[in-house]
């Protein structure tokens, strides 16, 4: 999309300003289950959205083709299309190709043509260049270059569907009840001055991470400015766009584990650090005194998903919504409560973790739910989890 | 020779208030005020008077007041009466026109031209009376990522020696002699109470404040005074002093009026003989010198102190700026056009440097797009005046600020400009030790202590209301600014938009 911010940011903003409903379910048995019950759990948050941006995430969607990277791509034109499709075939081995299964909704107006494509990796193209880092710079180039056309999807064996709509209704549209996967996010958004565009619309994606986010960051001008020093260039001028960029730098570039960059993103108090025993409170201030201006904040729910792993966090004084359930080896995330009693209404556990807290749902580390909380800190806030 | 020099001040004495008592005749360290006792009164010769108003917040009675002398002289643009007055001062001395103080013309203050946003709607602005908001601030080198060993999760990565501040602001340079022991020791006090630092300036360390070393800052400028093996090792930064936003390309000049007996010993010189500065460091001639030195101190300390670089912000910072954090400076200094001063000729004080908001913004872009803003903190000086400035100083890139001026404020100083004088009334920028022991260090370290509280306090609400609860998310952070008023080139400059967009 060669106009990408003209299209993202119609008013030119310092960056797009959204609010959200968002939703997250994996199976941590690695089980693959339909997407009927995340809808009806999305749509069970259908006030927190305005109608202008819905979308959902997959994780185990296309175990056929599991070794190949699979693209989404919207096209607004014929043109974007012939572009892209010879732009692909001269990277990549192009496995397979396919439109994207739609269900004609009257809602859903004016929509793009979504295809998707599973690309593996042409080595006398990519040469010495790693294979994700070359995925990403063709994505980027698509994204930037090429006329009417946004690459929204670009992980392996996981895809995206978004749209401008409720997400109810996107989920519909593109018939998502007949795929199934072990993890699901959904996303209903609620921005305040830019019109929707499909592309605009979370969640937001890039490889094997997606993010959707709830919040907005005031610290985004710090954030922002950080990353443009390792090269990341925020073209979509939103939130989770920095997160997203955030994750790969410090879990694909620098290598810290997920509960590292929880402290990253939601840094414990410095009173906190400094009443920590001495090897924990050495790790917590160095990260924060190396990786401050990766410090989100203001008020922000994220849920982040990459293969095998979905993680929940709030800002570390929580400013924004976040429940957190279990039942057998399912772990839900939610905006609300109620959105996972309308799909679960019998729960083995379902608390509100703490501010800053990551929930961790992972395949290889099975999930127990906390048999009690403490309240570590005068400034963290939380119920404890209690029994159903 | 006759003055031709008119007055620069009226006092005004209420006779009916006035109970001669004489207050004012021993306040006054510039003779203004006098006692005629064959008419039994108290008389003043106003041609004296600097507009410190010491006297006038001493008199008992209220019956003092002085007033700018607004001599009219016809109007001209180009021959203002400063204009004509210099002339008349040079051609009455032969001399080059010394002064204290920072500039004070009329060149643009950035700061009020640019504002600060807030939380409405969207996000929620945060009420540091009820949430817990964060001012602390770590100086020194951070390396570009952190390392763990990927089975036990330990840190391998050995963090460069870190000085934490409870909020971003600390005290310039101010030397002992140009100011008095009793000034320092309100200084260390108030940054030990506080969590912050003070800096020695180029006068060496003297012996009874020592003790404060945990929040000391020791420089090492041109003249090496009082520089040894102990007194860089006893502050937790030490600070190489190339230049002064009062005086760029210019050296230290301590009258040897002011090198008492302690002054003499803590400076190593002979008493009585003129301290001066030369203008270069005499073994910084390039910045690999630069680099030779750093490394000497980093040696001579163990590797365990900071080591800072102050240069005044001049027309190309930002490249020297690069140079120096290459050169392996762990901080940085810039200190601006409007920093102040004991003593410097007045045709440099007014003339040479630019200012620090410009000079912050260009260092911060610059190490930015060459990915070294990590290895050095960033601390600018010259002009803060408020919290504010400090806030907009951070969200331009700053990690910290020094204070000078503003901190003497707080101890009495009133801006009068007669630094070089030696004869502040107030005991401040003086050596005289009838006047120094008018500063009683415990009353002014609570006096600095209460401006620094007040300014954190100011600090919270302004991170609160634009929804940031830590410090570090306002840095460089200049989507919070807006430009008033301002051309598209200063913006641009600045890295912040205009109102209204």
């Amino acid at each position: 999309m060669e106009n990408l911010n003209d299209l993202q940011n119609t008013y030119g903003s310092d960056k797009v300003i959204d609010a959200c409903s968002i939703f997250g379910m994996m199976d941590t048995s690695g089980k693959r289950f339909p997407g009927d019950d995340i809808i009806k759990a999305i749509a069970n948050l259908h006030v927190r959205g305005n109608g202008l941006g819905g979308g959902f995430a997959v994780y185990g969607l296309y175990p056929d083709y599991a070794e190949y990277y699979a693209l989404h791509v919207m096209f607004l034109s014929n043109e974007g299309k012939t572009e892209t499709e010879s732009f692909l075939k001269d990277k990549f081995h192009l496995i397979d190709a396919s439109e994207i299964k739609t269900r004609p909704l009257p809602c859903i107006i004016d929509p793009p043509q979504v295809w998707r494509y599973f690309l593996k990796i042409n080595k006398y193209v990519s040469g010495v260049k790693a294979d994700d880092d070359f995925v990403v710079d063709c994505v980027m180039e698509i994204n930037t270059r090429i006329k009417d056309t946004f690459v929204f999807s670009s992980g392996k064996n996981m895809g995206i569907f978004k749209g401008v709509g409720y997400p109810e209704e996107i989920g519909r549209y593109f018939c998502l009840e007949e795929y199934e996967g072990y993890l699901w996010m959904a996303h209903g958004r609620y921005p305040t001055n830019s019109r929707g565009w499909w592309g605009g619309a979370h969640p937001f994606n890039i490889l094997d991470w997606t993010v959707v986010h709830n919040g907005e960051i005031s610290s985004y001008g710090t954030n922002r400015r950080y990353l443009e020093q390792f090269g990341y260039i925020c073209t979509m001028e939103t939130d989770t766009e920095v997160i997203a960029y955030a994750i790969d730098l410090l879990v694909r570039k620098h290598g810290l584990p997920v509960e590292m960059v929880a402290s990253v993103f939601a840094a414990p108090f410095w009173d906190e650090i400094e009443r920590k025993p001495h090897a924990e409170q050495e790790i917590l201030r160095s990260l924060r005194q190396v990786y401050g201006s990766l410090l989100l904040n203001g008020p922000f729910t994220i849920i982040i998903a990459h293969e095998g792993e979905m993680i929940g966090l709030t800002d570390r004084i929580r400013l924004r919504p976040l429940t957190a359930a279990t039942r057998g080896k399912m772990l839900y995330l939610s905006s609300e409560e109620a959105a996972i009693r309308a799909i679960c209404p019998e729960l083995d556990s379902v608390w509100i973790p703490l501010g800053g807290e990551p929930i961790i749902a992972s395949l290889d580390k099975p999930f127990k739910a906390p048999v009690s909380i403490s309240v570590s800190s005068r400034y963290k806030r939380g119920g404890k989890p209690h029994a159903d | 020779m006759k003055t031709y020099l008119p007055s620069m001040f009226i006092v005004e004495r209420d006779s009916d208030r006035c109970i001669q008592c004489k207050v004012c005749v021993n306040q006054c360290s510039f003779n203004v005020h006098s006692f005629d006792a064959s008419e039994n009164a108290v008389v003043s010769d106003e041609k004296n008077c600097v507009g410190c108003h010491r006297c006038v917040v001493f008199c008992p009675t209220g019956a003092l007041n002085i007033r700018r002398n607004t001599l009219d002289y016809r109007d001209n643009y180009n021959w203002r009466p400063e204009n004509i007055e210099d002339i008349l001062k040079q051609a009455e001395t032969g001399g080059v026109l010394l002064t204290g103080m920072g500039n004070d013309k009329a060149y643009r203050v950035y700061w009020d031209h640019m504002v600060l946003n807030a939380s409405q709607v969207t996000n929620p602005s945060i009420d540091p009376l009820r949430e817990p908001m964060e001012l602390v601030t770590y100086l020194g080198r951070k390396p570009d990522r952190i390392e763990f060993d990927s089975h036990t999760h330990k840190l391998t990565t050995v963090m460069p020696p870190q000085v934490r501040l409870s909020l971003p602001v600390m005290f310039s340079a101010m030397s002992y002699g140009a100011v008095s022991l009793n000034v320092q020791k309100s200084l260390a006090k108030a940054a030990e109470q506080t969590g912050t630092f003070w800096n020695t300036g180029e006068g060496g360390l003297h012996s009874s404040l020592y003790k404060y070393a945990a929040n000391t800052i020791v420089q090492v400028a041109s003249g090496r005074f009082g520089v040894h093996s102990d007194y860089l090792n006893a502050g937790r930064i030490v600070e190489i002093k190339i230049g002064q936003g009062a005086k760029p390309g210019i050296g230290g000049h301590l009258p040897g009026e002011k090198v008492t007996a302690e002054v003499s010993h803590t400076r190593m010189i002979p008493r009585g003989t003129d301290a001066l500065s030369p203008a270069p460091q005499h073994d910084i001639y390039s910045i690999e010198d630069l680099s030779q030195l750093i490394y000497a101190i980093k040696e001579a300390t163990n590797y365990e102190k900071l080591v800072s670089v102050k240069i005044a912000a001049v027309h190309n910072s930002a490249a020297i700026a690069s140079g120096i954090v290459r050169a392996g400076a762990d901080m940085i200094v810039i200190d601006g056009l409007r920093g102040s001063t004991g003593a410097a000729p007045k045709i440099i004080r007014d003339n040479v440097g630019i200012p620090i908001e410009m000079a912050l913004a260009a260092v911060d872009t610059r190490l930015r797009e060459e990915n070294i803003r990590n290895q050095a903190s960033l601390v600018i000086a010259g002009g803060i005046r408020n919290s504010g400035d400090i806030a907009k100083a951070i969200a331009l890139g700053a990690d910290a600020v020094y204070i000078g001026t503003a901190a003497l404020m707080a101890l009495g100083c009133t801006a009068c400009q007669q630094c070089h004088t030696g004869k502040c009334a107030w005991g401040i920028c003086t050596s005289d030790l009838a006047l120094t022991k008018r500063i009683n260090p415990e009353i002014g370290a609570r006096r600095l202590s209460n401006l620094l509280r007040s300014w954190a306090i100011e600090l919270k609400d302004i991170l609160g209301g634009m929804g940031i609860n830590a410090l570090e998310s306002l840095r460089g952070n200049r989507l919070h600014l807006r430009g008033v008023d301002l051309s598209d080139t200063e913006m641009k400059i600045l890295g912040i938009r205009p109102i209204g967009a």
